[in-house]
Order: C-alpha cells, then sequence, then structure tokens
C-alpha cells in the first residue's frame, strides 16, 4: 500500500468516525493510550491468575468440595490451615520434598557447572557434544518418566543390568522405584539427568560473560589456573549458578509429573513430595478447601524463600 | 373435498408416526455408555449390537483404563458432564452419586416396567443399586457380578516330582489352597524354584498404591479373618473393629505372604502386572478379578487346561472381596429416555443368558440359579460360591477419603516396611474417625 492510499485510509477512517468518539479519543493522553493497549493483557492476567489465586484464598477458609456441589458452603476460619500445619503427614511430605530439592540442586549444580566449565573449552566438536548434552532436557517430562521407569524394571530394566555388570549383583536383586531406600535416589538420578544440561547451560552463558582480559592480566600476574578459578571464574560465574539454582529450586520444590510417573509417591509414603499430596487431597479425596489452604501455604513458602533468595543474589551481583 | 384433505393429513401423520417408530428413524439417536476398559467391556459391545439392532439406537463407547477410571468418572460427574448416558460406575460410587444427584433414581422407571430386583441375586442388588445401604431406593441396575477371585497353574501342580516333593514336605497334596496358610505354604513352594527351566514365583497379589489395588488386595485377608468395619451395634464406631487382633494378623499375614512370594519389582502391582506376570508364566498363582478369568482361559499359553481357579481362601470364615458395578442413568444426560430403554433391555433374562455367554457376569437370577450354571465354565461355580460371601468397601459419599486412607495406611505397612500392622491399622482408624467427623457421621 502507497502512502496516498495509507493517507486515503486513515483519512477515510477519520471522516467515519462519529465526531462524539473522534472527540473522546482526541482528548486522551499518551498514558490513557498506553493503558487502552495494555488492559487486554492485564484483564486476561486477571481473569487466568490473579482471580483463580483470590478464589483459592477464599476456598481455603471454608469446608468446599468440588464433588459435593449441593453441600452448604461454610467458613470455617483457619481451621485448614491449622490441621494442614500440625499435621505430620504433611511434614513428612515436606521432609521428603526438601530431601528432594537439596540433592538434585546440590548434583545439578556441580555437574551442570562442571559440564558448562568442560564445554567452555572450546575442544573439538565442543558444539556436537553440547546439543547431545542438551537434549534430555528437550524431551517431554512424560516421556522421561516412562521411559526410566521401563529403565529400573527389576526384571527387564537397562538400569539394572548396568549395574549388575559392573558390581556382579543379580539385577532382579534390587529394585530401584520399589524400595524404599533407593525410591528418592531413584528420583533425584532421573531428574538430574533431565535438568543438569539446563544449568550447564546457564552456568556456559556465565562463563562466557567473563572477559577474556581479565584472564590475560591474571596470566600477567603469574596467577595459577586454580588461583583464576577461586578469584575471577567461580565469583564471576556465581549470579548466573545462583540464578540457575533460584530455577531449579523453584521448579523442583513443586515437582509432580516424574515423581508421579516413576513412583507415584510410592512405595508407601516414601517420595510422595509435597504436590503429590497435594493432587491426592485436591482430585482424589475431593477436599478443595483443604487443598487450597495447602496449595496457599505451598505458594507462600515458594515466593518467601524465592525472595530472599533473590535479595542475596542482588547481594552477590553488587558486589 | 375437506375430507379427503382431512384423510390425506392423517394418512401422512400416521405414516410419519411409524417412521418413527422402526429402527431406521432412531438410527439418528446416539448413547454413549461409559466403563472401564476391560475383557467384559469388550463382551459388552458385542451384546450391545442386538440393542442396536432392536432399537435402532447406536450405541458409543468410552472405555477407560482402571487406574485412571474412578478420576476421569468422578471428574466428569462432578463437572456435571454429558460425555455418559450410562456409566457403569464402581459399586463404591454409589453413596456419593446418590446424595450428589449424579445418578438418576430408577425405582419409578422399574415399577412401571415391571423390572423387579428380585430377579438378581440378593448380594448385588445390595451392593450396586442400593443407596442407603440395603434400602428399596435403587440407583442403579446389577451388570456386572465380580469377587475377587484365585488362578493357578494347574499343569505345575500336577508335575508328579512336584506333587511328591510337596506333599513330603507339608503331609498333603499339591491342591488349590483351602486356607491362607494354605496359600502361603503353596506359595513359598513355588517361589524361585526352577520349572520348565524357568524361575517362577509363588503368589502375584495386589499391591498398587495409586488408586484401589492394596486395599481390595489387603481385604482379601481381612474378611477371611472375619473383618468388620464398625460395630454392627453401633454405626461408625471403628476402635476394635478394624484394628481388632484378627486384623492385625490378617494384615501381617499378608505382609509375609508380599514379602515371602511374589516376583520380583512387585510393589506397585494390579490387575494387569498380575495378569502380566502370571501369563508370562512367572507366577503359580495370582490373584484377581473374576471379570478376567473368561480371557485368562481362552489365553493360547496359559489358558485353557493350563490354569484352574479356586475362590479366596478362608482362615477363621469365608470371604471375599466385591467387585463389580451396576449400570446407571447419569441426571446429566440429554438422553435419558434412551438410556432407560437400555437398560430395560439389558434387564430381560434372554439378554442376561447371552451376557454371560459373552463373558458379562451376570447378577440376574435367571442365569446364576440355573442347575447347569456352574457347569457352563470352569470358574462359573467358584463364582457362585464368592458370591454367596461378598463383602465391600465403604460405600459411603465420602468413600474417595476413605479408600485413600486405607491405601496410604497399608502400603505403608507392606510395602514400605513402616511401622507395624497394630500402628497401621490404629492410624486407619484415626483417618477414617477424621473423615466420619466431618461428614458428621461421628
Amino acid at each position: 500500500m502507497n502512502d496516498v492510499a495509507k493517507a486515503s485510509f486513515i483519512e477515510r477512517a477519520a471522516t467515519a468516525t462519529p465526531a462524539p468518539v473522534a472527540r473522546v479519543i482526541k482528548g486522551l493522553s499518551d498514558r490513557a493510550i498506553a493503558w487502552l493497549f495494555i488492559s487486554p493483557t492485564i484483564i486476561l492476567l486477571l481473569a487466568i491468575n490473579i482471580f483463580p489465586l483470590i478464589w483459592t484464598i477464599q476456598l481455603s477458609f471454608t469446608n468446599y468440595r468440588a464433588n459435593r456441589p449441593n453441600a452448604e458452603v461454610k467458613n470455617i476460619g483457619i481451621d485448614h490451615f491449622q490441621s494442614i500445619l500440625t499435621d505430620p503427614d504433611v511434614w513428612a511430605a515436606m521432609q521428603a520434598t526438601a530431601h528432594f530439592v537439596f540433592w538434585t540442586i546440590l548434583i545439578q549444580t556441580v555437574l551442570g557447572f562442571a559440564l558448562a566449565y568442560l564445554v567452555d573449552r572450546r575442544f573439538r566438536g565442543h558444539g556436537f557434544w553440547t546439543t547431545v548434552i542438551l537434549i534430555p532436557m528437550m524431551l517431554s517430562p512424560a516421556v522421561v518418566g516412562n521411559f526410566w521407569a521401563f529403565l529400573y524394571q527389576p526384571q527387564i530394566g537397562l538400569f539394572n543390568y548396568v549395574i549388575s555388570f559392573f558390581t556382579g549383583l543379580d539385577p532382579s536383586s534390587f529394585e530401584m522405584i520399589g524400595s524404599v531406600k533407593l525410591a528418592p535416589w531413584a528420583i533425584v538420578l532421573v531428574d538430574t539427568w533431565m535438568w543438569t544440561p539446563y544449568v550447564m547451560l546457564i552456568c556456559l552463558a556465565g562463563l562466557r560473560s567473563i572477559p577474556e582480559y581479565i584472564y590475560e592480566a591474571a596470566e600477567v600476574d603469574r596467577a595459577s589456573k586454580w588461583r583464576q578459578f577461586w578469584t575471577i571464574t567461580l565469583p564471576m560465574a556465581l549470579p548466573f549458578i545462583m540464578l540457575a539454582v533460584l530455577f531449579r529450586g523453584i521448579e523442583n520444590f513443586k515437582m509432580f509429573d516424574l515423581v508421579n510417573l516413576l513412583t507415584n509417591g510410592g512405595p508407601g509414603s516414601t517420595t510422595e513430595v509435597a504436590s503429590i499430596t497435594l493432587k491426592r487431597e485436591a482430585f482424589e479425596k475431593w477436599r478443595t478447601g483443604y487443598s487450597s489452604a495447602f496449595a496457599i501455604i505451598l505458594f507462600v513458602t515458594v515466593f518467601g524463600l524465592a525472595n530472599i533468595y533473590v535479595k542475596a543474589l542482588n547481594k552477590v551481583k553488587s558486589r | 373435498m375437506l375430507k379427503l384433505k382431512q384423510v390425506a393429513v392423517g394418512a401422512a401423520a400416521l405414516g410419519l408416526a411409524s417412521l418413527a417408530a422402526t429402527p431406521a428413524f432412531a438410527q439418528n439417536k446416539q448413547i454413549t455408555l461409559c466403563w472401564a476398559a476391560w475383557d467384559p467391556a469388550n463382551a459388552l459391545v458385542e451384546l450391545s449390537k442386538d440393542f442396536t439392532a432392536k432399537s435402532g439406537i447406536q450405541m458409543k463407547f468410552e472405555f477407560v483404563p482402571w487406574p485412571n477410571f474412578a478420576d476421569r468418572m468422578l471428574n466428569e460427574l462432578n463437572s456435571k458432564g454429558k460425555l455418559c448416558d450410562l456409566l457403569i460406575g464402581d459399586s463404591q460410587w454409589i453413596g456419593g452419586s446418590a446424595e450428589n444427584g449424579h445418578y438418576v433414581k430408577l425405582n419409578d422407571f422399574f415399577d412401571k416396567n415391571g423390572i423387579k430386583m428380585t430377579d438378581f441375586a440378593p448380594a448385588t442388588v445390595y451392593a450396586y443399586s442400593t443407596w442407603p445401604k440395603g434400602s428399596p431406593n435403587y440407583w442403579a441396575l446389577p451388570a456386572m457380578g465380580d469377587a475377587n477371585g484365585w488362578v493357578y497353574r494347574k499343569d505345575w501342580f500336577a508335575k508328579p516330582e512336584l506333587k511328591a516333593e510337596f506333599k513330603k514336605k507339608y503331609s498333603r497334596d499339591l491342591a488349590p489352597p483351602k486356607t491362607w496358610t494354605e496359600l502361603k505354604q503353596v506359595a513359598e513352594f513355588f517361589q524361585g524354584r526352577e520349572i520348565d527351566g524357568k524361575k517362577v514365583y509363588g503368589a502375584a497379589i495386589f499391591t498398587e498404591r495409586g488408586s484401589e489395588g492394596i486395599t481390595m488386595g489387603v481385604t482379601g485377608a481381612l474378611y477371611a479373618w472375619g473383618f468388620q468395619y464398625d460395630d454392627p451395634k453401633k454405626p461408625y464406631h471403628m476402635e476394635g473393629f478394624v484394628n481388632s487382633k484378627d486384623a492385625v494378623a490378617a494384615l501381617e499375614f499378608y505382609k509375609s505372604l508380599y514379602k515371602c512370594c511374589t516376583p520380583p519389582g512387585y510393589t506397585n502391582a494390579y490387575m494387569q502386572e498380575g495378569l502380566d506376570a502370571f501369563k508370562s508364566g512367572q507366577a503359580a498363582m495370582m490373584m484377581n478379578w473374576f471379570a478376567f478369568f473368561p480371557g485368562l482361559y481362552k489365553d493360547e499359553k496359559v489358558g485353557g487346561e493350563h490354569i484352574g481357579f479356586f475362590v479366596n481362601p478362608g482362615q477363621k470364615v469365608e470371604a471375599s472381596t466385591l467387585g463389580g458395578q451396576g449400570i446407571s442413568v447419569v441426571s446429566y444426560s440429554a438422553n435419558k429416555d434412551a438410556a432407560l430403554q437400555y437398560i430395560k433391555w439389558f434387564a430381560q433374562p434372554d439378554v442376561q443368558k447371552k451376557w454371560w455367554s459373552l463373558g458379562g457376569y451376570s447378577c440376574h437370577k435367571a442365569v446364576l440359579g440355573d442347575p447347569n450354571f456352574p457347569k457352563t465354565a470352569p470358574f462359573a461355580a467358584d463364582f457362585l460360591k464368592a458370591m454367596n460371601g461378598v463383602k465391600d468397601f465403604w460405600q459411603e459419599p465420602a468413600y474417595a477419603q476413605l479408600l485413600q486412607a486405607m491405601q496410604k495406611r497399608v502400603h505403608d505397612y507392606v510395602v514400605a516396611d513402616k511401622g507395624t500392622a497394630k500402628e497401621a491399622l490404629d492410624l486407619l482408624v484415626k483417618d477414617w474417625e477424621k473423615v466420619f467427623k466431618e461428614e458428621g457421621k461421628l
């Protein structure tokens, strides 16, 4: 469309606009027009994020059950919050979550950083290997969960055969997802396999952001490689590492899919992390009010911890 | 002239009315029947072809695998979904579905159409149709009778060397067990043994955590030890009943059976895992629902003469865990009339006979009461025996909570080695008391 045609289109549109409407538009400030443009997004956000949150808060103070549409909904104050915070089973689920979050973050950070450090050396074919390393995180968690459930199968699973090859143990003599001792580690292992590449990617970005001239200056000062690592590489990559820890921490605190597919919280309640408990309360027992209260407690916990952590991250960054 | 016009209009109306009554016209109608995806569902598809042929109403089926069946269907009902016109729902759902208005009450319809509940086996009417329990308020027609039973490798039991060895060890014949103690002995005897060059295991039992598996398995033992859910004189009073000495002994026994005699990796196994273990020739005995037995008997590898069946063994009493379902009309259906028409058709004795012949378990006395019934299939006599002593889990509206509590406590003890049997049952009493308090029943 040429300028003349455009102008004529705008002109035609302007002429077609009724005078009262045109007066209103003309009278709008830039700020008002900006609001006009972002209001659809805000309305959408309110509808799909804020409204459910407020509704959840409201439900958490009631005895509402989604499977009892005809039952009277009573306000029961903070009863749900009290019973959740004093329930030993809930604390056991929180412990299982903490165990999972702690070990996955620790292992993934160490391995992810090590891999990033290795890939950053820019050896021959490093691009290809970087892509290979990234494959697990590209897969769907549902696929990964089912895939590892087969690998862990004690009679036909490849995992047991590999372990048996190296240790001489009978492959069917141990069960990764059926044993109380091994099941939590089985999940940690799968999550590590899947998400270490993600940590590596963030760490790699950190390592590549360190200017080369700093290392050159260190070389001039005859600083050893070890010293360079502790005084340049690690401190300068630390904000990125901390960011990866934050992302993985938040993700793993609400981990559901892998646990659900691998162990479904079992054996017994050994791997029943908070999200599995929440799902059981909400969609198997249909305690909607109770599960709303539980969801809020989890939200506040993650939000609170993440805020404290972000403050620490900002401190590190400003150093 | 006017008269001629009137005659013509009348004739046209008559023609249209007669057309409407023919199957060709009804072909536009379609109803959806929802059930679990398992062997009997395939038999029902076959059977329902007769209904379509007779009524012209097309049948659509929505079958959901068992582990997701309850979640999927209860979600559907709770959201007042219109997916299902007819639902063959689990017996435990009846309380909730009746009280929450999910099912159409069928009393008037039964009266109008001459469907008598006395034509069906009393245990099935009680379990699959009534709410409040035992009252003459019917919410379903008994559709699929079922109980937990056992299947065993008859060919292995018949091996002369094994028979001799067993007799020497236990001073009795190697035969289907009559008690749980005998069952464990047989399972121990087979555990880890090599048969036909393959390592085999004693028994495939239910240990599943997510839906209802381990509860259905454990109750098989609990009922045999005389388990009561509550004081018969004081409803919902569970202390001393749920955690009685016998209940503790039964739970300990189930755990010992799980520990000694199941295949490796058997920590989360239900119907399908049991079938897999048995069909692949790993297990000497398998606990499973009678519903699977017709299919198993037809299995080329392990069916026919290779296998035998036995009813859940007794210990202090003879009892079996109830399975099975009734067929209900969903209140939110837009095709209630057609759905009711299906129920009317399904209730007929001839249809019920065909249902049994295709592999479905009829609850109709015309089938079960036939003197030849025990001879119609190798498992028919055991099915009759089992149905005479069935016991079901709570059918309360809060059944999901009650079930989940039992799944957790029992799995924690049996599979995850957490605490003692007494502690597990004490905790279960507390959980259940909490639920009934919330329900206002305690």
